[in-house]
């Protein structure tokens, strides 16, 4: 008996992913517990293991695959001794319903013939594209590709509502209550790069992959929606800097160092305590205050950034946090980390101090209230009474979303954290 | 808590509520104050209907000669009219009884009153039987409806002897020999068409320029002209400037053209249009918002008011039946987290007169108005062989398609059984159907809806038996 294997979720909320990578082709004899393949969502790559043994006897999603539905079947496996079907499914990526009107929106060519379009083949397992007979046709019309929307319709159909959002210029339509979260932003710009005047062969054009394509919308989303301003305010850290050195002495022989960031973390989260207000998201219910500060800290890397979280870090230690925030940010630059290691913070850090940036305005990370912008801590003049004097210098700035965080409040906020930089030992209190 | 969610008012919009509440697995109580069912069972929809069916049948008398048939003597009991329309609501009505038992949803006959509660307001209930009772659950869901609309200070105000609302219209003692119907929309027409059916010589006055105002343009002019022929009078436009009982009946002064007249009849109906049942709630002190007695609500029916909600007539137009229910069941689904899909359904009205009317949609004019460039088709029944046979050639079949998407955006029929025709082109709009969808859609042969394809082939010049 021939066993589908079928798209995991990596997440609760997953609706559909990219078949990033196969481990095995067809003739190989696998057994539980074997990676097979690589499944990658918006932010996280996760191995898929086989449950059940047997002999791939066919790939039925093919690799780069995009849009792969949940619970779709991607590969078939044999019993034991079972033959390989002697016509295996072929990877069905031509299978594809209307391709978009070439003459609206030429697709750049790529700079080598022999490399397949980016062009989302999605639907690669086979299964129709839901889409009202008016959604295909005003699709077609304004050169969309259908498979690089999500409906909001039943089942996720796609529907008028979907391919209007997706019009040049025009806002998104809020999608509707609990219809499926767009998979990726739609194509903002009708008119292609060579309309735009970059001709095509002069550049290289890298698909978007699930986390690009989740950045530019969150981002876009955010920037547009969110009416968000900054705080900006300068904090002196030698104390902070005197006080490191001392803790890593001590945690030496635990191999445990602890970094600037990492006290901006627990400071960060101390003064979320103090004041409440700054710890909140906005809905349309209403103000949610929440309960721990599970901070969000901005990660770079290859190919984009992620947001591990370190959660309730108000009441974790400096090593603690130290210990985790290393586990974090290794395993996201190896994009391993679970959906839940980064979905759902409360308040963002982003730090661009060891770039030497000194000060700069993150973008709200929805639905969270505020970020924490932090810039190099470097040697600036400062006034002493009416001297001039030396001391190290940090300067942060806090974008607040306005909805809930009004400025009197992350002004507050910033009063409760400055001190807890300036004055260290006051964290432990 | 004593339930997860209250439904004030048992109409369409509330009982089909609190069935899916109850299919939810929410603990239900639904409060009202008069007969389960609200107007559209006890005095709206089906009793009208069932009168209507008595008037239709008793005016093809007229025409069995047409049909090759002969009666001896016609006539009819006007008292056993009524009786049989009132059975029809009180077994609707002890049906409602049913499924509110099946469902196991409590039924607090009162009336009820809002009060500041723990989250949702508080309900507290005047009983029928006595005394009073106070509940509290999660949610409160207002579904009070809607009454007619009266206008006492010109005497448009009903007296339950010769002024009436849709109410009274329902069960008179006796047919009036001379009625004069205010307001065409289709509550008037509808009792206009009926007192009609049975011999009445009736008037309707409609202020706007035509009857039937919310109608496509074609389909008003159309409708017309086939109540003319069944000896239907108008007044259009015409304004009442004063309605006056008199020892005979009523005497309505109106103002045609900027001539004054005077119209002289038993009795009147006054069907001006609906208010919503927003009074004596406690909804303002509670902080939910009323506009021209309407409650307003967000697309799930919220009223901004914590564990507050409103559908229906009451949270405003289109007053109709079928969207209440569908807005409760919106609503409800919303409550309990299951996020329904909120598709712009859109929402068909039918007349249940001789001829019927039916619509979805936008009218062609409206269709020009919002730049669609539409494209219209029509084809009339007197050439639908279905229709020439069963004898019900009068009226048509119009379709409004967007110009630039093929969308089919309005549909408007006029004829013989159309109101259960509709659907079909409901269904086409909900699905988004083009016209490539609706032309390649396979008809019945022989239908009265093949009359549908061939106008949506009409409107792309391929219309075929013309």
């Amino acid at each position: 008996m021939p066993i589908d294997i079928l798209m995991p979720a990596l997440s609760p909320t997953m609706e559909e992913g990219t078949l990033a990578k196969w481990h095995v082709k067809v003739g190989d004899t696998v057994k539980s517990g074997d990676v097979i393949a690589e499944i990658e969502t918006d932010k996280a790559t996760m191995e898929v293991e086989a449950v059940d043994e047997g002999v791939v006897q066919a790939i039925l999603v093919a690799e780069g695959a995009e849009g792969v539905k949940v619970n779709a079947p991607i590969a078939r496996l044999g019993g034991e001794g079972e033959a390989a079907a002697p016509t295996p499914a072929p990877a069905q990526a031509a299978a594809k319903s209307e391709p978009p009107k070439a003459d609206a929106a030429p697709a750049p060519s790529p700079p080598q013939a022999a490399t397949p379009a980016p062009v989302p083949v999605a639907r690669t397992d086979g299964q129709r594209i839901f889409a009202s007979p008016l959604a295909r046709r005003i699709a077609q019309q304004k050169g969309l590709d259908l498979t690089a929307l999500s409906g909001s319709g039943p089942h996720g159909r796609i529907v008028k509502a979907d391919v209007d959002a997706a019009q040049p210029g025009q806002a998104k339509a809020p999608a509707a209550p609990g219809a499926a979260p767009a998979a990726a932003a739609a194509p903002r710009q009708a008119q292609s790069l060579e309309q735009m005047g970059i001709a095509p062969g002069t550049y290289d054009l890298i698909p978007l992959d699930g986390m690009r394509k989740t950045v530019a919308r969150r981002l876009t989303e955010s920037f547009r929606d969110v009416p968000h301003f900054p705080l900006t305010i300068d904090v002196e850290i030698d104390a902070l800097l005197a006080a490191r050195s001392k803790i890593n002495g001590l945690l030496e022989k635990d191999g445990v160092k602890v970094s600037v960031n990492d006290m901006v973390i627990k400071a960060a989260a101390l003064a979320l305590t103090r004041v409440p207000e700054a710890n909140a998201s906005y809905s349309p219910e209403g103000i949610a205050m929440h309960h721990h500060a599970d901070i969000a800290m901005a990660v770079a890397i290859p190919g984009g950034l992620i947001t591990p979280i370190i959660r309730s870090a108000e009441t974790k230690g400096l090593a603690q946090i130290a210990t985790e925030a290393k586990d974090l940010a290794g395993r996201a630059r190896d994009k391993k980390l679970k959906p839940e290691e980064f979905q759902g913070g409360t308040f963002s850090i982003s730090n661009l101090g060891m770039f030497g940036i000194k000060s700069f305005n993150s973008i709200i990370n929805e639905p969270q209230g505020a970020i924490l912008s932090v810039g190099v801590g470097e040697k600036r003049p400062v006034v002493r009474g009416d001297q001039l004097a030396i001391a190290t210098v940090m300067t942060v700035t806090l974008t607040c979303d306005h909805r809930v965080v009004d400025g009197a409040i992350g002004a507050r906020w910033l009063a409760a954290f400055k001190p807890l930089i300036e004055d260290p030992i006051t964290m432990i209190v | 808590m004593d339930f997860d969610v209250i439904i004030i008012g048992s109409g369409p919009g509330g009982y089909v509520t609190a069935i899916r509440a109850s299919q939810l697995g929410l603990k239900t109580a639904i409060v009202e104050r008069e007969a389960l069912g609200g107007i559209c069972l006890n005095w709206g929809c089906i009793p009208t209907k069932a009168l209507l069916k008595s008037g239709e049948v008793y005016e093809q008398l007229d025409h069995l000669a047409d049909y090759g048939l002969k009666v001896e003597k016609r006539g009819f009991d006007f008292a056993k009219v009524i009786e049989r329309s009132r059975k029809v609501a009180g077994q609707l009505n002890a049906g409602v009884g049913y499924l509110m038992k099946k469902h196991k949803i409590e039924v607090i006959e009162g009336t009820a009153k809002l009060e500041k509660g723990q989250g949702a307001p508080k309900v507290v209930i005047a009983l029928k039987a006595g005394g009073s009772r106070s509940v509290q659950a999660k949610h409160v869901i207002v579904a009070t409806g809607a009454r007619a609309r009266t206008i006492p200070a010109i005497g448009l105000e009903p007296d339950g002897d010769k002024v009436w609302t849709y109410r009274e219209a329902l069960a008179p003692k006796s047919a009036p020999k001379t009625l004069i119907v205010i307001g065409s929309g289709a509550i008037g027409i509808e009792f206009a068409s009926f007192y009609r059916a049975l011999g009445s010589d009736v008037t309707v006055i409609e202020a706007l320029p035509r009857i039937l105002p919310v109608e496509d343009e074609e389909v008003s002019k159309a409708a017309h002209k086939a109540f003319e022929k069944r000896g239907l009078k108008f007044r259009v436009p015409a304004n009442v400037k004063k309605l006056t009982k008199t020892t005979a009946g009523v005497s309505v002064e109106i103002e045609v053209g900027g001539k004054s007249e005077t119209l002289q009849a038993d009795v009147a109906i006054v069907a001006v249009g609906i208010v919503g049942n927003v009074e004596n709630l406690g909804l303002e002190a509670l902080g939910a918002k009323v506009e021209r007695t309407h409650v307003v609500t967000d697309s799930h029916g919220g009223t901004g008011v914590p564990g507050l909600y409103a559908i229906g007539d009451v949270a405003g137009p289109p007053w109709l039946a079928h969207k209440a229910s569908h807005e409760g069941v919106h609503c409800i689904e919303h409550i309990a987290g299951l996020a329904p899909v909120n598709i712009n359904s859109p929402i068909p009205g039918c007349t249940y007169s001789t001829p019927q009317i039916a619509s979805v949609g936008l009218t062609e004019a409206q269709a020009v108005e919002q730049g669609l460039n539409p494209k219209v088709g029509r084809f009339p029944f007197r050439v639908n062989g279905k229709a020439i046979a069963a004898g019900e050639t009068e009226g048509f079949v119009k379709t409004v398609f967007d110009g630039k998407t093929g969308a089919l955006v309005g549909a408007h029929m006029i004829g013989g059984e159309v109101t259960e025709m509709i659907q079909g082109f409901v269904l086409a709009m909900t699905l988004e159907a083009t016209e490539a969808e609706l032309q390649a859609t396979v008809f019945a042969h022989p239908t009265m809806s093949e009359a549908m394809h061939e106008a949506s082939l009409d409107a792309y010049g391929k219309v075929l038996h013309i």
